[in-house]
């Protein structure tokens, strides 16, 4: 049997031909990625708008009538879901996952095309259902974004009808994409590296994705199987999740279902869900750091093996997320281990993004800034994370806003900074053009104060015992007036958060036609996307030859050559060594 | 090279051997593609049916539920019907591997008559499947009834599924090679499929297992996984 290599496939086998095929039922990578990326952010804007709202009746109670319990819930369950999986998820791996796997590792296109094609049309078919359940009769489902039974299905939660159903075939869609896509990440990164890219020559960006994509294959399942489960106890009457139970006065013919179970498998999809979307981050936010810092990444190998152990440990620490839930003690103790233990790759990765600025050549432009926004904001969410993963602290915290603090800033805010950074570093190579720098520095320090005005003071809202998800506190009495008046603040700096992103809309936009022109690679980075003959990178990537890799993608400020960069793709004889007494003299001047 | 030096490979130094050596690997082959890919895939289904497998083994140690198996009553104390199912579903995988093999020898029609077999037996069993869901159905054990009854339909429905769906790609290859497609193109896909009808087989006969246990049976299996 003869098998055709990957690198030797005609690309013109995809080749566009008309508008429709170019842009819209288009099969290359680059144009799936953008229109994985534009639906992630129109939907992603949808959920800011909803937390605007939330942010309004927790800072001025009441005064808004289109605000009532019932939309308050629901306008919490679409903001959470859609953020975590629907934006950040599919903006990580579908947006610069498409786009960075085929160019970094030196091939023409996904390993499966039409697949990824699909991929992107099922992912807009899902979003679609979901914004439908705006739009049927009770609205969205009000359940929260954790969907637990019983209260998700019965009568008295928002949205018990239509809006459930919806957002569960929704969710289902979604991970038939996330399938179709996650398969493709895989196994291009697997078995189409160009000669030379071996697997410990691959950016950290690819390893972040190549983890977190093998997690979401494994980790989505358990969100399908519940769905699945919730919808048969809700449309055909079984009693997968449902007990037996009075409802409304009713006795109900539910009987010998377990909520707990429910649980159990949203968890073990929702725990690994942090680092599906942590992980890309964290290797997006390497190479940034490194090429702007003209420094080698410090301890690359390291950092490789603190992504893989991370991504295999994030399936042991699921139940932290259900210490107040009732289950037996014993996994407690378990859990909270795991989830210290956990903590001891990841503080390795921060120890190490430090220690790559350390003594670099920092250009402080809008993606460093960004890149470095990161590591403080993700430093302050992760210690608030080892409050949280120890039993006998969080058990008092658990439910108030000292966990949406946590959760924010560990997954919003930090993970948010990388994306920014990752588009303020990627945008010259998608478009061709620069974008305006002092837009988006003054970008940068408004979101970055304005992110901790608005978390930082949830922290001390949470001591207080001030409990999240609740429409209103009412007369309280424990709590003292300071706090009403600090969630009054936290709506105004919410915001103004909000609207300093029309800054990056507009400079995105604007960028589009009156940006500078980037030239061939800007940033002088080594890795292989910025090597490609054209810019923005053509049709099959690499014109009539794909290239061959000599060194790994972190040759920047080498001992001994002339060159501030060797790109991955640069042959030892290319390289323009220094005399030995320049050598020798830089030594002892040193 | 091997895994381990492949993972100790110190890409920052060029002199390292590993950098010699690199420029030998290259891309790999579509057919290797599609093979990982398929073991990716079954690798989720794997995982879909193993947490199914979890929460039953979970739901069978709660207060009312009730097996299908165990009892004189119980509508598996008779497995002939599963057992004949079982055999449809074996005769199938069997006759996908003579037409891999047939074809490997450039015999395409005997291939093209063996993967026709393949799909009518596979159609068979999904029929009989059909036909024990309404048996079981109407001996009272209805899909809302009890617990374990949810998961007999559960489980036989997502098996089936996935059958149909790797029949839809045998019918596709068969019509491919009716139309006298290129026999090496047809063995990759064929390859491809018998692998994933094996596999299918092997599921089933887990969920035949699964199915068919006394209470004691999951007891020891709860109490071993760590769940009772």
């Amino acid at each position: 049997m003869t098998h055709i290599p990957f690198a030797d496939q005609p690309h013109e086998d995809h080749h566009p031909t008309s508008f429709v095929a170019k842009y819209v039922w288009s099969q290359d990578h680059k144009v799936i990625a953008v229109q994985y990326s534009i639906i992630a952010i129109f939907v992603g804007v949808v959920a800011l708008v909803l937390s605007a709202f939330m942010r309004l009746q927790l800072g001025f109670p009441d005064t808004f009538s289109f605000i009532n319990p019932n939309s308050y819930l629901q306008f919490m369950t679409l903001h959470g879901m859609i953020m975590v999986v629907y934006l950040l998820t599919a903006l990580l791996l579908g947006g610069f996952g498409n786009y960075l796997i085929p160019l970094m590792v030196g091939t023409r296109d996904m390993v499966f095309p039409y697949l990824n094609m699909l991929s992107v049309w099922f992912y807009f078919v899902s979003v679609l259902v979901l914004l439908a359940s705006f739009f049927v009769p009770g609205g969205p489902t009000g359940a929260g974004w954790t969907l637990y039974p019983p209260q998700t299905i019965l009568p008295g939660t928002p949205g018990h009808e239509w809006g459930i159903i919806l957002m569960l075939a929704s969710l289902a869609i979604f991970i038939v994409a996330f399938t179709m896509g996650g398969l493709n990440y895989v196994t291009t990164i697997l078995q189409a590296r160009t000669h030379g890219m071996t697997l410990m020559r691959m950016p950290l960006t690819l390893w972040g994705i190549f983890t977190a994509s093998m997690m979401g294959l494994l980790a989505f399942p358990a969100l399908l199987v519940s769905a699945v489960m919730m919808a048969l106890d809700l449309l055909a009457g079984t009693s997968f999740f449902m007990p037996k139970l009075v409802s409304l006065g009713d006795s109900l013919d539910y009987s010998g279902g377990s909520p707990l179970l429910f649980q159990h498998l949203f968890w073990f999809f929702g725990h690994p869900e942090v680092y599906i979307v942590a992980l890309p981050a964290f290797g997006m936010v390497s190479d940034v750091l490194a090429t702007h810092a003209r420094k080698n990444i410090f301890g690359y190998r390291m950092m490789v093996w603190a992504i893989v152990i991370i991504g295999g440990l994030s399936f042991l620490v699921w139940a932290h997320h259900m210490y107040v839930s009732g289950m037996n003690l014993a996994f407690g103790f378990f859990f909270a281990t795991t989830t210290l233990i956990i903590a001891v790759p990841t503080a390795l990765k921060v120890y190490n993004w430090t220690l790559t600025l350390w003594q670099g050549n920092i250009r402080l432009n809008s993606p460093m800034l960004f890149a470095i926004g990161f590591v403080f904001t993700f430093i302050h969410g992760g210690l608030s994370g080892l409050f949280l993963g120890n039993v006998i602290v969080d058990v008092p915290l658990a439910d108030t806003f000292f966990v949406v603090a946590h959760f924010h800033m560990v997954m919003g805010v930090s993970t948010v900074m990388v994306l920014f950074a990752a588009i303020y570093h990627w945008y010259p190579l998608v478009t061709g053009r620069l974008l305006h720098e002092g837009m988006a520095k003054l970008h940068f320090w408004l979101t970055f104060l304005g992110a901790y005005a608005v978390f930082l003071p949830m922290h001390y809202l949470g001591f207080l015992g001030v409990p999240r998800r609740y429409f209103a506190m009412g007369d309280t009495l424990f709590l003292p007036q300071s706090a009403h008046t600090l969630n009054a603040a936290i709506t105004v700096f919410a915001l103004v958060l909000m609207v300093v992103q029309v800054v990056f809309i507009v400079n995105l936009i604007w960028s589009l036609r009156h940006g500078p022109k980037a030239g061939h690679n800007p940033w002088g980075a080594t890795s292989l996307e910025w090597q490609t003959p054209d810019v923005p990178p053509a049709h099959g990537n690499w014109g009539a030859r794909l290239p061959v890799v000599h060194r790994w993608a972190y040759d920047y400020s080498v001992p001994g050559a002339v060159q501030d960069f060797l790109p991955q793709n640069m042959p030892d004889e290319e390289v323009e060594r220094l005399a030995p007494d320049t050598d020798s003299a830089v030594e002892s001047k040193s | 090279m091997n895994p381990f030096r492949k993972i100790m490979e110190k890409p920052w130094d060029p002199s390292a051997e590993e950098s010699a050596m690199a420029l030998a690997i290259g891309p790999g082959t579509q057919y290797a593609g599609q093979r990982l890919m398929l073991h990716i895939f079954l690798v989720i289904v794997s995982v879909v049916f193993l947490l199914m497998f979890a929460t039953f083994i979970t739901h069978s140690q709660f207060p009312g539920f009730q097996p299908l198996a165990g009892e004189p009553w119980s509508p598996f104390a008779n497995t002939t019907a599963l057992w004949l199912n079982t055999l449809w579903l074996a005769l199938s995988s069997l006759a996908m591997h003579v037409a891999l093999i047939r074809l490997r020898h450039d015999a395409a029609t005997q291939a093209l008559w063996a993967m026709l077999l393949a799909a009518f037996l596979a159609a068979a069993f999904v029929l009989a499947q059909f036909s024990l869901w309404r048996t079981v159905s109407g001996m009272g054990y209805a899909l809302h009834g009890n617990p374990a009854n949810s998961y007999f339909y559960l489980l036989t429905a997502v098996h089936a599924l996935h059958l149909l769906g790797g029949l839809f790609v045998l019918v596709r290859a068969i019509w491919l090679l009716w139309r006298g497609a290129e026999t090496a193109r047809m063995q990759t896909s064929l390859s491809l499929s018998t692998t994933y009808w094996h596999y299918l087989l092997v599921l089933w006969a887990l969920v035949f297992f699964l199915l068919t246990r006394s209470p004691e049976t999951y007891r020891a299996i709860a109490v071993f996984c760590g769940l009772g």
